[in-house]
């Protein structure tokens, strides 16, 4: 009697590999479409306004980048009383970690002018660029912003990726420069120092964003990184492979090299002035540095994505934020670059330490050698990204 | 994990008795019947996105996000991603050969000892063979972030009888990485071995040194032909997945450690070079085929096939 299924052999299998194969050749060419252009037009690609039925908001946001109620950590007070204030429900959600991976996760959604159920998003300078050149962001109405036309830090006016400030709105800046963890090592005071001194081999980490290692590196070239040739690029990228073949750099990171600095296994690197504040509010030798050369100056910015029904509400709540006093309210809780004009003097009500605190208002000395990394278009980004990934190893 | 063990003697299936003509037709559809719901899942998640990361490998290099990609069959995407990522390629392979060696001389007496010797405790120790897996991978790799850590106790002993140098360290090295895929892999190597070794029958042992046959080649006449099946099976479960990780080199490593996984994982969400990524993912399916290819015909297990 023969069984309705014969036993599996190796026969048998190899025959079913060769029949998939053929079955993948086919589908290879029912495939064979290619990919569809991403980019969208303004034309193309038009957004309701539902604003004005609705009254309910899609907020998207990073991790502990919003106060909470030291009591109830559920609360989270600026933003009740936006609720209380204007009736517009908010759903906060926390769910941005990384710019890269958010872009992968919306990149069909938007490529296809469709909505991502989001209706204010928070990314960085660089990534902001990229989705504004790919036409994935709404502009928003000047007329309903007044607060940020006027209360904006002007280091952060007409940056080249929104040269009308009107699509990239900063939730909180930072600033890219040096951190060395006194204990295990002497002060450090330029990036040529991080890059050679020997007591340092192998006790460094840069990051990983290429926009702010390389950018360290332009400016400790005399290079300006708001506006620089490919040749300045290489130059940076020649300086910085000579210190991973060195041996100098031990890897490059996110966010993760704060505790590594916090345990000594990293002496000093290459880091984030919001990071370097809550690690020394820990350990006070841990110190943030900001070379003479210069460091880089990012934001996270507020935008609203193509398809997104509630823009009216999003204006509100990015208008309501740049309130000085509730700016203050949140840059009391968060220890990043307050971006808010006026905010240093309501902060002196809450915290004077704070207020007094250079990496969350920077004096005029410190903005004037911060720089924003020039916007590229997309060959650019292509070459330079890839170049540094061959150097950083991936 | 047992079902893994009955792969060496799954016994043919045979119609039932009483079969008659009139019920065969229906008893003939019935296995197929059964698989439709497992091949359905496997067409739609598994054979469409692998055509289209197929289609993706043969791009044409010059499209972009913005102006999209043609599928021009550029097959150079091919060679050229493995001429700018050999090292890595490499790598991947050696990290995972030497960790497999090493999970294999604690694996194999492990799985022995809780199959054969280990009595009323063997529930308990292989829970704790499973336990590490109730954490998340990523955290059980930070964890080892710690014990390496260079100022942690482990360097700090190897620093004081002279294994490592004064300014030696263990973290950002291939010694962690290889370390961390031995750790993070090794119950997947050891559960289908112990599947294979409790099903020993002690008496074939026992038989052997009846037989005059020293412990040695009782070993290496009994035991370790009848765990094949399970060695094999757990050999496999260990490497494959050990050669495509990322997360031990990224965490544990330095770029000089980035294995094959990491380039990949630029390629996509990095620098959005998708057909090199696509290609590169091909490749590394490929010589993963390869490699289990010649390993099962040189361990000559035709059950496991």
């Amino acid at each position: 009697m023969r069984s309705p299924l014969r036993p599996l052999t190796r026969r048998g299998l190899l025959t079913g590999t060769l029949g998939s194969a053929a079955l993948l050749a086919a589908g290879g060419s029912l495939a064979g479409c290619g990919t569809k252009a991403a980019t969208q037009t303004e034309a193309g690609c038009v957004s309701d306004d539902l604003s004005g039925t609705e009254k309910t908001l899609a907020f998207s946001n990073w991790p502990q980048y919003m106060d909470v109620d030291e009591k109830d950590e559920s609360k989270r007070p600026s933003l009740d009383e936006f609720v209380t204030r204007t009736g517009i429900k908010v759903t906060y959600t926390e769910d941005i970690n990384d710019n890269n991976e958010f872009f992968g996760k919306v990149q069909n959604q938007l490529a296809a002018c469709q909505g991502t159920g989001r209706d204010i998003i928070v990314l960085t300078d660089w990534m902001a660029a990229r989705m504004i050149r790919l036409g994935w962001i709404q502009k928003l109405d000047k007329a309903k912003i007044p607060n940020v036309q006027a209360n904006l830090l002007p280091s952060l006016l007409d940056r080249s990726f929104d040269r009308e400030n009107r699509i990239a709105v900063p939730w909180q800046s930072g600033l890219a420069g040096l951190a060395y963890n006194g204990s295990v090592a002497k002060e450090i005071r330029t990036v040529d120092e991080l890059l050679t001194r020997p007591d340092l081999k192998g006790k460094v980490t840069a990051l990983s964003e290429m926009r702010d290692t390389i950018g360290l590196l332009l400016q400790s070239n005399g290079h300006d990184p708001a506006n620089f040739t490919a040749a300045q690029f290489d130059d940076a990228l020649n300086k910085l492979k000579k210190a991973v073949d060195s041996g100098q750099i031990r890897r490059f990171t996110g966010n993760d090299y704060a505790p590594e600095l916090a345990k000594g296994d990293i002496a000093a690197c290459i880091g984030w002035s919001g990071d370097v504040i809550q690690l020394a509010g820990e350990n006070e030798k841990i110190r943030f540095v900001a070379p003479d050369s210069g460091v880089i100056l990012f934001s996270d910015n507020m935008m609203v994505p193509n398809k997104a029904t509630h823009k009216a509400n999003a204006e509100e709540l990015i208008n309501y934020y740049y309130e000085p006093a509730v700016a203050a309210k949140l840059a009391a809780y968060v220890n990043y670059i307050c971006p808010v004009k006026g905010a240093q003097a309501e902060m002196e009500k809450i915290d004077p330490e704070l207020a007094a605190n250079p990496l969350i208002f920077p004096d005029e000395a410190l903005l004037a050698k911060s720089k924003v990394f020039m916007a590229l278009d997309e060959q650019q980004e292509r070459e330079y990204e890839g170049k540094f990934q061959q150097v950083i190893g991936a | 994990m047992t079902a893994l063990a009955h792969l060496g003697g799954a016994p043919t299936p045979t119609a039932p008795p009483g079969d008659r003509d009139a019920t065969r037709g229906s008893y003939r559809l019935l296995p197929y019947l059964l698989l439709l719901p497992g091949a359905a899942w496997l067409f739609l998640f598994f054979t469409v996105p692998l055509l289209q990361l197929a289609a993706a490998s043969l791009y044409d290099p010059a499209g972009s996000l913005s102006t999209g990609y043609a599928l021009t069959w550029a097959f150079g995407n091919y060679p050229d991603a493995l001429q700018a990522y050999w090292p890595q390629f490499g790598r991947s392979f050696l990290y995972a050969g030497v960790a497999l060696v090493l999970a294999l001389l604690m694996g194999y007496p492990l799985a022995y000892a809780i199959a054969q010797k280990a009595g009323r405790w063997k529930n308990l120790l292989l829970v704790c063979v499973v336990a590490p897996m109730f954490t998340s991978f990523l955290v059980r790799t930070l964890a080892w972030k710690t014990i390496l850590s260079d100022n942690g106790w482990l360097v700090g002993l190897l620093r004081d009888v002279h294994l490592l140098g004064p300014d030696g360290r263990l973290l950002a090295t291939p010694v962690a990485v290889v370390l961390g895929l031995t750790y993070n892999f090794l119950p997947f190597l050891v559960l289908p071995l112990y599947a294979s070794l409790e099903r020993l029958d002690a008496r074939l042992l026992e038989a052997a040194s009846d037989l005059y046959a020293s412990p040695t080649q009782a070993f290496r006449r009994v035991t370790l032909p009848l765990s094949m099946p399970g060695l094999v099976a757990g050999t496999l479960l260990f490497f494959i997945p050990a050669s495509g990780d990322y997360i031990n080199a990224e965490l544990l490593g330095t770029p000089n450690e980035y294995m094959i996984g990491n380039v990949i994982d630029s390629a996509f969400l990095v620098r959005l070079d998708y057909p090199q990524g696509a290609a590169l993912s091909f490749l590394l399916m490929a010589a993963i085929l390869a490699v289990v290819f010649v390993y099962l015909r040189r361990a000559g297990t035709e059950e496991v096939l």
